[in-house]
C-alpha cells in the first residue's frame, strides 16, 4: 500500500482550472443557485451534507477519479475551489496514490 | 499493511435479512465498523444491487465523518438464503438483524425460517419500527433470542438506536445486542413492548398530521417543515422526514398502529396514499413530498 496522498485539500491557490466551470454548471442546475469558487456549499442554509455524496459520484463520473479513502472527507467538497484542486491532484496522481 | 486486524468488530459477523434500505444501511454501519456481514435477499435484482448500495453508503459514511478512522471494513457477501452464505463457513454469527418490509406476516415468515436455522442463543433481531415483538415472538423457536431494534435511517449517521424487549425476550439477548451496538458506535435506549413502541407513536401520527395540514392547503409542504424546523426545533422538518422514512414504509406503520391501538390520528390521510399509489415514495424512488436525484 502506497502511502496516501491524501491531505486536506488546499483552498489558497489562486488556479481553478476547466473542471470550475463544468462544475458550477452542475451545482446550478442541480441547485437552482450560483456559487462563488470560494463558497462553503454546507454553510447554514447552504445545502445537505448528504449531498456531497452526490458531488463525488459526479467528479469521477465525469473527471475519471476515484475518491477513496481518506480523500472521502466533507472538507475536501466545501467549495467549488477545493473539488477542483482534489480533481486536478488525483489526475495527475499515479494510480492507487489516493489510499485503499 | 499486514498483521493483527485490531478493529473491535473484526471477529464478529451479522447475518441481515433483507436488502432494502434499512437492511442495506445497517449492513452499511457494520461494515463500516469492521463486522463482516451476510446479506441476504430472496429478490435476485435487489441483491445483485445490494453491493453498490451498501457501498456507497460505506463511502458516505466515510465522508460525513461517522466512521471511526482507521477501521478496516468487515467483508460483505450476498446471498438468496442464509444456507447459501454459510455454505463451507464455520463459526457463528454474532446475531442475526431481520430488515424485510415492514409487514407483520412477511416478518413473522422471514423469522420463523431464520430461528430454526441459526444456533440456540444467537440473538435474532427484528427491526421494525412499529410492529409488537410479542407478536413476531410467536412466530420463532426460540422467544428469548428476540428482540427489537428501530434503528433511524440512515443508521450510520443516526447515533441513538431504539431496543426493544419484547415480554420474553431473555436478558443474555438484551446484553449482547447491547454489546453489537456499543461495537457499532451507537447509543441504545431500551423500551417496553408497544405498538410503534416510543419513536414512532409519537413521530407517525405527527407527519400525517402535517401532510393533512398540507392536504387541507393550510400550508404548502415547505412552509409546514421550515416551520417545524425554525420554531420547534425538529431537525428536518416532518415531511423532509417522511421522505426519508420512505412513505410506503410509513403508511404500512401507521397501519399497524392504527389497527392496534384504535387511535383514528394513526389512520393514513388520503394524501399520503394517493403518493404510495402514484409511486411516489419518498427519497429512495426520487420523489415524495420533494424532488430527489442520486438515490443513496
Amino acid at each position: 500500500m502506497t502511502v496516501p496522498s491524501d491531505q486536506e485539500v488546499s483552498d489558497t491557490g489562486d488556479r481553478v482550472d476547466t473542471a470550475a466551470p463544468e462544475l458550477v454548471r452542475f451545482l446550478t442546475a442541480r441547485t437552482g443557485r450560483t456559487w462563488p469558487p470560494d463558497t462553503d456549499l454546507f454553510a447554514t442554509g447552504g445545502l445537505s451534507s448528504l449531498f456531497a455524496m452526490e458531488l463525488v459520484v459526479h467528479l469521477e463520473q465525469t473527471y475519471g477519479v476515484s475518491v477513496r479513502g481518506t480523500d472521502l472527507r466533507l472538507d475536501n467538497f466545501r467549495t467549488v475551489r477545493r473539488m477542483v484542486a482534489l480533481v486536478d491532484r488525483l489526475r495527475n496522481s499515479e494510480p492507487g496514490d489516493h489510499g485503499a | 499493511m499486514t498483521g493483527q486486524n485490531t478493529t473491535p468488530g473484526a471477529a464478529q459477523r451479522l447475518a441481515v435479512l433483507g436488502a432494502g434500505v434499512m437492511g442495506t444501511g445497517i449492513a452499511a454501519l457494520a461494515i463500516g465498523h469492521g463486522i463482516a456481514v451476510s446479506m441476504i435477499d430472496v429478490d435476485r435484482r435487489r441483491l445483485a444491487e445490494a453491493t453498490d448500495r451498501v457501498d456507497r453508503q460505506v463511502r458516505t459514511a466515510r465522508l460525513m465523518g461517522a466512521l471511526p478512522e482507521g477501521t478496516r471494513p468487515g467483508l460483505l457477501d450476498v446471498g438468496v438464503s442464509l444456507a447459501d452464505v454459510s455454505t463451507g463457513r464455520t463459526g457463528t454469527l454474532t446475531a442475526v438483524v431481520e430488515a424485510v418490509t415492514e409487514d407483520p406476516d412477511a416478518k413473522a415468515k422471514v423469522l420463523a425460517d431464520v430461528s430454526a436455522l441459526v444456533a440456540p442463543g444467537t440473538p435474532v433481531v427484528s427491526n421494525t419500527s412499529s410492529i409488537p415483538i410479542g407478536e413476531l415472538a410467536r412466530s420463532v423457536a426460540r422467544p428469548e433470542d428476540l428482540i427489537g431494534s428501530h434503528f433511524m435511517n440512515p443508521p450510520y449517521l443516526i447515533r441513538t438506536v431504539e431496543v426493544i424487549r419484547g415480554p420474553r425476550t431473555g436478558p443474555r439477548t438484551l446484553d449482547a445486542v447491547r454489546g453489537l451496538l456499543t461495537t457499532l458506535g451507537r447509543e441504545s435506549v431500551v423500551v417496553e413492548d408497544a405498538p410503534g413502541f416510543v419513536t414512532s407513536r409519537i413521530l407517525h401520527p405527527m407527519i400525517n398530521s402535517a401532510v393533512r395540514v398540507v392536504a387541507a392547503g393550510t400550508a404548502s409542504v415547505e412552509s409546514v417543515d421550515k416551520l417545524l424546523q425554525g420554531c420547534l426545533g425538529h431537525p428536518t422538518g416532518p415531511l423532509r422526514t417522511a421522505d426519508l422514512i420512505g412513505l410506503d414504509n410509513l403508511v404500512d406503520s401507521l397501519w399497524v398502529l392504527h389497527e392496534r391501538t384504535g387511535d383514528e390520528s394513526c389512520r393514513p390521510c388520503e394524501l399520503l396514499l394517493t403518493k404510495v399509489r402514484a409511486g411516489h415514495l419518498g427519497r429512495k424512488s426520487g420523489r415524495g413530498f420533494y424532488h430527489y436525484e442520486g438515490d443513496l
